[in-house]
């Protein structure tokens, strides 16, 4: 296999895969984020703390997000949607499998960009229609990978990055979430 | 009873390997707790047939000589043509002899069974990798009113009620049920996971004729890079008809099959079903057409051009819900897959996941050995035609053992 340099320590991956397929109990990790209202529908939200490998842990900094809504919908816009955090969810996601798969099947990228569509029916959320989900009614990310690597190549690239990506799973699929009062 | 060998499973494994231990004059009893080939007789369907061609329907010293080579055996050849195994073998079976515990006191293994006890020396597990139906935890909630099935109670369209079914898992059960249940008038769902699809043949060929001459059967475990992953791939879409046509979603959208995704959960009395679609198409396709290409790189003469198959038809509008309390799905047939069980096994050699950890067949206890689990040693290790270089390299091991420690 000839070298490649994407940036992703593969080596790193599969000695952590092989690590932890013998400790299941080190491989549960807790991502965590905690929010605040400011004020109308904007809030503000930080993530720095996480659990993992039996351990507290911490990002180098800290991150803020600010959520609001737009001006067509009658609000300050002092940062996204809660929704489109999902979509920039999915595309970091994506994204980095595709860098990992490319660099542990030693293919060379030189640019990976995605588009991430959200199709979102609006009746649902302002309870205009019953029939209409809250949620998107479907997402569409496409890439466009300039790589040393045939087509085929590349789209298994990006159908492998799926198979493996937390976010993919975390919107196909249905997930227990409970939500309670403190 | 002392014996130098318990083999425990009168399924080809353990005839094969009965067949080995005789050739080196090892004694031996094979137990079994139902008749010899019982899985073929008892735990498939009435329509069911082989999908490998009966050209490669061989164990040792014993091969297929009909008059259709390219054919596939119903399930009375089947057991016919290992039950002639067995007599031409001589194999010294012990029919409704079920094994109740096995246990190794140090240098003996003690088997106990339903008709009396054995100490051997050593033990050939061949009781079979599909002994019990695999059934998602949430079967539970599905409403009462819904008849489930699994491939071990459905023996044909005729005992389910008439109406929707719902059939989960997309391998080579779960398509050849979608396939005979939708043609029997019942509207058929199918919901799919990751799958394997093959076309039944190419380039003239059987698609399993391209796996043998191109080596794929052959793979060794040990050169394998992902084995776990080898040995959970799921079993390909094939079916052995007549008419040797193709069984892929394709063919099951034509027919009039609904496809959902993979089944994750049920939530109030609802179905819930994976969005990826897409992606396990993209996945089965471009896989498809991987292994197609390592079959025109071999450079095989005289044959048709290679060809190109049209990507998986994604549904216009695929259900990601559906109510199973409407009444539209009156019966749901499990064909998520198969596992051993090992109850009777008292001797700690199953890893956390309840499977035997054994390397190529040998287990971590001294003189305990195993046939007959997916990708044992090779990739054709569960199949018919790959248990005879498999039996040989285990039972040479045994010998082996036998005689180091006489
Ligand atoms: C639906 C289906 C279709 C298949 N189609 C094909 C095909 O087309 N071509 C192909 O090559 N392979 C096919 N296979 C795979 C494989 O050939 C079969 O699974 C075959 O039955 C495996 O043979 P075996 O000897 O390993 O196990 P089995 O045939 O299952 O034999 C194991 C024996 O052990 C006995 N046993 C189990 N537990 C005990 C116990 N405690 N005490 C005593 N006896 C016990 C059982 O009664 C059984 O007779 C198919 C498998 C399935 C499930």
């Amino acid at each position: 296999m000839t070298t490649v340099e994407n940036g992703v320590n593969v080596q790193a991956l599969l000695e952590a895969r092989t690590a932890l397929q013998g400790a299941p109990e080190a491989a549960q990790f807790t991502w965590r984020a905690t929010s605040k209202w400011d004020h109308g529908v904007h809030s503000t939200t930080r993530v720095q703390q996480f659990f993992g490998l039996g351990a507290e842990q911490s990002h180098k900094a800290e991150s803020v997000f600010d959520a609001d809504h737009p001006a067509v919908f009658a609000a300050e816009d002092n940062g996204i949607t809660p929704i489109e955090y999902l979509l920039v969810g999915l595309a970091g996601c994506l994204t980095a499998g595709v860098a990992s798969v490319a660099q542990n099947r030693g293919i060379q990228l030189r640019s990976v960009d995605a588009v991430v569509e959200g199709k979102h029916d609006i009746r649902g959320i302002l309870g205009a229609d019953p029939d209409v989900r809250n949620g998107f009614n479907d997402i569409k990310v496409t890439f466009s990978i300039d790589a040393d690597a045939s087509k085929e190549e590349i789209e298994a690239l990006v159908a492998q990055s799926q198979k493996r990506s937390a976010v993919f799973d975390a919107l196909t699929n249905p997930t227990d979430v409970t939500v309670e009062v403190a | 009873m002392d014996v130098t060998t318990v083999v425990i499973g009168a399924g080809h494994a353990g005839l094969a390997a009965s067949h080995f231990l005789r050739e080196r004059s090892i004694d031996h009893v094979v137990l079994e707790r139902g008749e010899v080939a019982n899985s073929w007789r008892r735990e498939r369907w009435d329509s069911l047939r082989l999908l490998t061609p009966n050209w490669q329907s061989r164990l040792p010293g014993h091969r297929y000589e009909g008059a259709d080579p390219d054919g596939y055996m119903t399930m009375g050849e089947v057991v016919d043509f290992v039950e002639r195994f067995a007599t031409v073998t001589a194999a010294p079976v012990r029919t409704s002899t079920t094994v109740t515990s096995v246990s190794y006191s140090g240098d003996r293994y003690d088997v106990l069974t339903s008709t009396g006890a054995f100490r051997a020396r050593t033990v050939v597990i061949a009781s079979g990798a599909c002994n019990r139906p695999v059934v998602p935890a949430f079967s539970d909630a599905v409403p009462a009113a819904i008849e489930q099935f699994t491939p071990f109670d459905y023996r044909g369209p005729e005992k389910l009620p008439d109406g929707g079914v719902l059939v989960v898992g997309a391998s080579a059960t779960g398509v050849q049920l979608a396939a005979e249940l939708q043609r029997s008038g019942r509207p058929v769902t199918l919901s799919v996971g990751e799958h394997t699809r093959l076309p039944r043949t190419y380039r003239g060929r059987d698609i399993l004729w391209w796996m043998s001459t191109s080596g794929v059967w052959d793979q060794r475990y040990d050169e394998i890079d992902d084995l776990t992953r080898a040995r959970r791939l799921p079993s390909p879409q094939l079916a052995g008809t007549a008419d040797r046509s193709t069984l892929d979603l394709n063919t099951l959208t034509a027919l009039g099959v609904q496809l959902v995704g993979r089944w994750a959960a049920i939530r109030d009395g609802k179905a819930l079903f994976s969005g990826g679609l897409r992606n396990v198409f993209a996945l089965a396709d471009l896989k498809q057409q991987r292994l197609l290409d390592t079959f025109d790189a071999l450079g095989v003469s005289d044959l048709p051009p290679p060809e190109r198959f049209a990507p998986t038809t994604v549904p216009t509008a695929s259900r990601l819900q559906l109510d199973l309390r409407s009444g539209e799905i009156r019966s749901i047939v499990w064909a998520t897959g198969y596992r051993p069980e090992y109850d009777w096994l008292d001797v700690p050699v199953l890893d956390a996941k309840g499977r035997l950890d054994h390397d190529g067949g040998v287990l971590a206890s001294p003189g305990l050995y195993a046939l007959g689990l997916p990708v044992l040693r090779r990739r054709k290790s569960t199949f018919i035609h790959g248990i005879e270089d498999d039996a040989r390299d285990v039972v040479d091991h045994l010998a082996a053992h036998l005689a180091h420690r006489p």
